[in-house]
C-alpha cells in the first residue's frame, strides 16, 4: 500500500535502529556522568555530534541537540530574539517569511503577543519563492531587526528558497539569519558553513531517524538565550539529560541520508514526475503547485479544482493510499493553508489540494496505484464537493 | 455496506459506532467540528464540539480500529442552527436547536456528503428505533423511555431516515455505559451532555443578551396592567415562573407564569397557571417521516423532548398543521416543535406558530 507521506515522517532505517539499540540497554550511561559508563555514553554523543557536523558542513561545537524540529525552531526564534534584544534594545523586529512552519510562525506570533516584538512578514510569489529584493525592502535600515527567519524548503509545496542569498542580505545589516531546514536535509545539498546561515533547524524523523530528537546548528559567536534551564548540557543553550540513543540515531540517519541523497533524489524526483504526469493525464485540470525548478525532489503538491482536500484524503485512505492535505499539524480540522494563501492561490484551489511526498520506500508501483485510483476518487470527491459546498 | 459513524466524543455515539463495526459494516468515524474556534470551548463537558471531545472521539475510533476524520461543519452550523436560534429568540420564540441540527446538519449536510463519498448511511448515538416495513423505514420511540430521542428526530423525512442508523434504539443508557466500559472505551464514564452544545457556560440568557442586546420592556398581566419591568424579553419563555421579579403579587396570591412574549414591544404577559393550558396548536413547516397524511387523523402530540404525548386530532389545512388535543397541553411556546405519534411511531412534526385555549 503506497505510503506517500514522507514529508510527515519516515520509518527508522534498520541501520539506524541497529546503531541506536545498544544505548538503550548495554550502554545506558548518562553522558554527563564522570564514571566509565558515563564516559562511554559521552563518547557516543560526541562522535555523533562530529558525524552530524561533518554531514551538514558545520563544526561540532555548533551542534545543539534538541527534542526535534519544533524545539529547534522555538529555540532559534525566541532565543536569538531575546539575545539580540538584550544586546541592543532597539532590535525588536523579526522578519519572517509568510510560509514558515507553525513552529516558527507561532513562536514569532508569541513574541509579538508577549514580548513586545513586531514582525514583518515576507511575501512569496505564486511559486512560494521569497525574493531577495523583498527581504532587502523589509529590512530597511535594518538596525531595529533582531532576526530574519526563512525556511530552506517549504513543507507543504516543497519550494526551495534562495537561502544563501537571503542570509547574505541579512548579514549586510548585521542581522542573524535562521533557517528551518527540516525538509531540506537529505533532500537537497545543505552545507551550514557555505550557506552563511547563523542557525539551522533539522530533525531526525524525516530522514529515517527516530522521532523526538533533532538539532539546532548555531554558529559560534551567535548568542542564543536558552528556553530550557537546568544542567546546561548543550553549551548552556539547552538543558536536559542527553538522549544518547536518540542522538546516535539522529547522527546515523543524517550521515546515511546525506550520503545517499544524490541517488535518492534522482530516483524519487523521477517517480514524482511520473506521478504528476499520470495524475494530470487522468485529471487534466489538476494543477501542480509550487516551483518546478526550485523544488524538493520528493514533493508533489496538486490542486484538484471542485474537490475538498479532506474528501480526497478520505477516499484515498480507504484505498490504502496515504498522503496529506498539508502539514499534519493543521490536519485535524481543515483550514485553508497559510502557505497557499500567501502564494495567492484561489480559495477553491487551496481547499482541493493534496501533498504526495516520496522517500526511500517509494516505488513505481506506488505511482501506478495512485494513477489507477485518482480518476474515480476525484470524480467522487467532486460530487461531495457539490453536495456540501464549503463543508 | 459503508457506514459513516458521527462521533461526538460521548459514550452513546462511541457505542453506536462499535455496534455497526460488530455488525460487519465498513465503518468510518467522523467528528463534526461545529464551533469556529474549538479551543474557546476547551473546558466543561457540556458541549459536543470542544477539542477534548474531538480527542475523545478520535480515541474511541482508534480503539475500534476505524478511520477517523474531523469534518468542519462550523459555517453550516452557524448559519443553519446558531443564527436560527438567535433569530427565533429575537422574535420572541423558543427554538429547539437539536432538531435544527438533525434536520440541517447531521441528516442533511453530513448525510449528503457521506452519500456523495460512497457511504450508504450515517450512524448516530440517538436513542430511537428504525423499523423496516414494506412501505419504507419507520421512526419509532426508543426502548428506554427515559432516553427516547425520537422527538428531536421528528423533523426527518423518509429519505433521511433511509440513510440513518440508530444502533442504540433497543438499549438502556445504563447498559450502553456498561458496554462502553466492557469494550475499553475511555468515554464510558463521561457525563452526558446537557443544554445547548454551543453555549458551553450553560447561561443561555447571558449568551443571548450578548447577541440580541438588552431591550427593556414591561411585564403585564392578562388585563394589560403593567406590574413590572424586565431588561430583555429573550430571557423569558412561555411557562416560565422564575426570574420575573414582580413588585406586586397576584390578588389571589397564586404564582404567575409567562403566558406570552411579544417581540417588537418586548412585552411579557404573565398570568396564572391555568392560563397556560392550550388545546389547539397551529404549526408551520410540517415534516413527515413518510407520506403526508390527508384529512383529519387521530394521533398523539408531544411538544417537548421529554414531555408526555397526549391524544389529539390533527389535520393539514393549507399547508399548516392544526392539532387539537383531548386534554390540555400546558405552556406551549411558539418555536417549539409539535411531534405527532401513532403509538410509538413518529408521524411527523411542525414548528409551533400559535396556540389557543381551544
Amino acid at each position: 500500500m503506497p505510503y506517500l507521506d514522507h514529508a510527515a515522517t519516515t520509518p527508522v532505517h534498520p541501520e539506524v535502529l541497529a546503531a541506536m539499540t545498544p544505548y538503550f540497554t548495554l550502554e545506558a550511561g548518562n553522558a554527563s556522568s564522570l564514571h566509565a559508563s558515563g564516559r562511554r555514553a559521552r563518547r557516543a554523543v560526541e562522535e555523533s555530534r562530529e558525524a552530524l557536523a561533518l554531514a551538514l558542513g558545520a563544526r561540532p561545537s555548533e551542534v545543539v541537540f534538541t527534542a526535534g524540529g519544533t524545539e529547534s525552531d522555538n529555540l532559534a526564534v525566541k532565543g536569538i530574539f531575546w539575545a539580540r534584544r538584550a544586546a541592543d534594545p532597539r532590535r525588536t523586529r523579526i522578519v519572517a517569511s509568510s510560509v514558515e512552519h507553525h513552529a516558527v510562525l507561532d513562536a514569532v506570533e508569541w513574541l509579538v503577543a508577549h514580548e513586545g516584538a513586531t514582525v514583518t512578514w515576507l511575501p512569496v510569489d505564486e511559486r512560494c519563492r521569497v525574493h531577495p529584493e523583498a527581504l532587502r525592502e523589509a529590512l530597511g535600515a535594518g538596525d531595529d531587526v533582531a532576526l530574519v527567519t526563512v525556511m530552506w524548503a517549504n513543507n507543504e509545496v516543497g519550494t526551495v528558497q534562495p537561502v544563501e542569498q537571503l542570509a547574505a542580505i541579512a548579514h549586510e545589516h548585521e542581522v542573524p539569519f535562521h533557517t528551518d531546514a527540516v525538509q531540506a536535509v537529505g533532500a537537497v545539498p545543505v552545507d551550514f558553513a557555505a550557506s552563511g546561515v547563523d542557525a539551522l533547524t533539522m530533525t531526525g524523523h524525516k530522514i529515517g531517524g527516530p522521532k523526538g530528537v533533532g538539532a539546532l546548528l548555531v554558529r559560534v559567536g551567535v548568542e542564543c538565550t536558552p528556553l530550557l534551564h537546568g544542567g546546561g548540557q548543550e553549551r548552556d543553550i539547552r538543558s536536559g539529560t542527553l538522549d544518547t540513543p536518540g542522538i546516535v540515531g539522529l547522527a546515523a540517519a543524517t550521515t546515511r541520508a546525506v550520503g545517499t541523497a544524490a541517488d535518492r533524489s534522482g530516483r524519487i524526483a523521477l517517480l514524482r514526475d511520473q506521478l504528476v504526469a499520470e495524475v494530470t493525464k487522468v485529471v487534466p485540470d489538476a494543477v501542480l503547485n509550487g516551483d518546478v525548478d526550485h523544488r524538493l525532489p520528493g514533493n508533489a503538491h496538486l490542486s484538484f479544482p471542485g474537490c475538498e482536500g479532506d474528501s480526497l484524503l478520505l477516499l484515498l485512505d480507504a484505498r490504502g493510499i496515504e498522503c496529506s492535505t498539508g502539514s499534519a499539524c493543521t490536519a485535524g480540522v481543515a483550514r485553508t493553508s497559510h502557505v497557499l494563501s500567501a502564494m495567492g492561490l484561489p480559495e477553491d484551489r487551496a481547499r482541493g489540494s493534496l501533498r504526495f511526498s516520496f522517500g526511500d520506500s517509494s516505488t513505481a508501483a506506488d505511482v501506478d496505484v495512485v494513477a489507477d485510483a485518482i480518476g474515480p476518487v476525484v470524480e467522487r470527491a467532486r460530487g461531495a464537493g457539490l453536495a456540501a459546498p464549503r463543508g | 455496506m459503508r457506514v459513516l459513524a458521527a462521533m461526538s466524543g460521548g459514550v452513546d455515539s462511541a457505542v453506536a459506532a462499535a455496534r455497526v463495526v460488530d455488525a460487519g459494516y465498513d465503518v468510518t468515524g467522523v467528528h463534526l467540528a461545529l464551533s469556529p474556534s474549538p479551543q474557546a470551548h476547551r473546558d466543561g463537558a457540556r458541549g459536543c464540539c470542544t477539542l477534548d471531545d474531538a480527542r475523545d472521539a478520535r480515541r474511541a475510533a482508534d480503539v475500534l480500529g476505524i478511520p477517523f476524520y474531523v469534518w468542519d461543519m462550523a459555517q453550516r452550523f452557524a448559519a443553519d442552527v446558531v443564527e436560527d436560534f438567535v433569530a427565533e429568540y429575537a422574535a420572541g420564540r423558543t427554538p429547539n436547536p437539536c432538531l435544527r441540527c438533525n434536520e440541517h446538519i447531521k441528516f442533511a449536510a453530513v448525510l449528503d456528503k457521506a452519500r456523495a463519498l460512497g457511504f450508504d448511511a450515517v450512524c448516530t448515538g440517538h436513542y430511537a428505533r428504525l423499523v423496516e416495513t414494506p412501505a419504507g423505514v419507520e421512526l419509532h420511540r426508543a426502548a428506554d423511555p427515559d432516553k427516547d430521542q425520537s422527538y428531536v428526530l421528528g423533523v426527518l423525512n423518509a429519505d433521511q431516515l433511509a440513510g440513518a442508523l440508530f444502533p442504540l434504539g433497543e438499549s438502556r443508557k445504563a447498559d450502553v455505559r456498561a458496554e462502553a466500559s466492557a469494550r475499553g472505551l475511555a468515554v464510558a464514564d463521561k457525563p452526558d451532555s446537557h443544554d445547548v452544545c454551543f453555549i458551553p457556560s450553560g447561561d443561555t440568557a447571558g449568551w443571548l443578551r450578548e447577541r440580541i442586546g438588552t431591550v427593556p420592556g414591561d411585564v403585564v398581566d392578562a388585563a394589560g396592567t403593567v406590574i413590572g419591568r424586565h431588561d430583555g424579553a429573550h430571557q423569558f419563555t412561555v411557562g416560565q415562573r422564575r426570574g420575573l421579579r414582580l413588585s406586586t403579587s397576584a390578588a389571589d396570591g397564586a404564582p404567575r407564569y409567562v403566558l406570552s412574549v411579544t417581540p417588537v414591544t418586548g412585552t411579557v404577559t404573565v398570568g396564572p397557571a391555568e392560563a397556560l393550558d392550550v388545546r389547539e396548536v397551529l404549526g408551520s413547516r410540517p415534516r413527515w417521516t413518510g407520506d403526508a397524511p390527508t384529512g383529519r387523523f387521530r394521533c398523539r402530540a408531544q411538544v417537548r423532548a421529554h414531555g408526555d404525548a397526549v391524544a389529539a386530532e390533527a389535520e393539514l389545512v393549507d399547508g399548516r398543521l392544526v392539532v387539537r388535543t383531548e386534554v390540555p397541553l400546558r405552556a406551549v411556546a411558539p418555536g417549539q416543535a409539535v411531534v405527532l405519534y401513532d403509538g410509538d411511531r413518529v408521524l411527523g412534526s411542525a414548528t409551533v406558530d400559535a396556540t389557543s385555549p381551544g
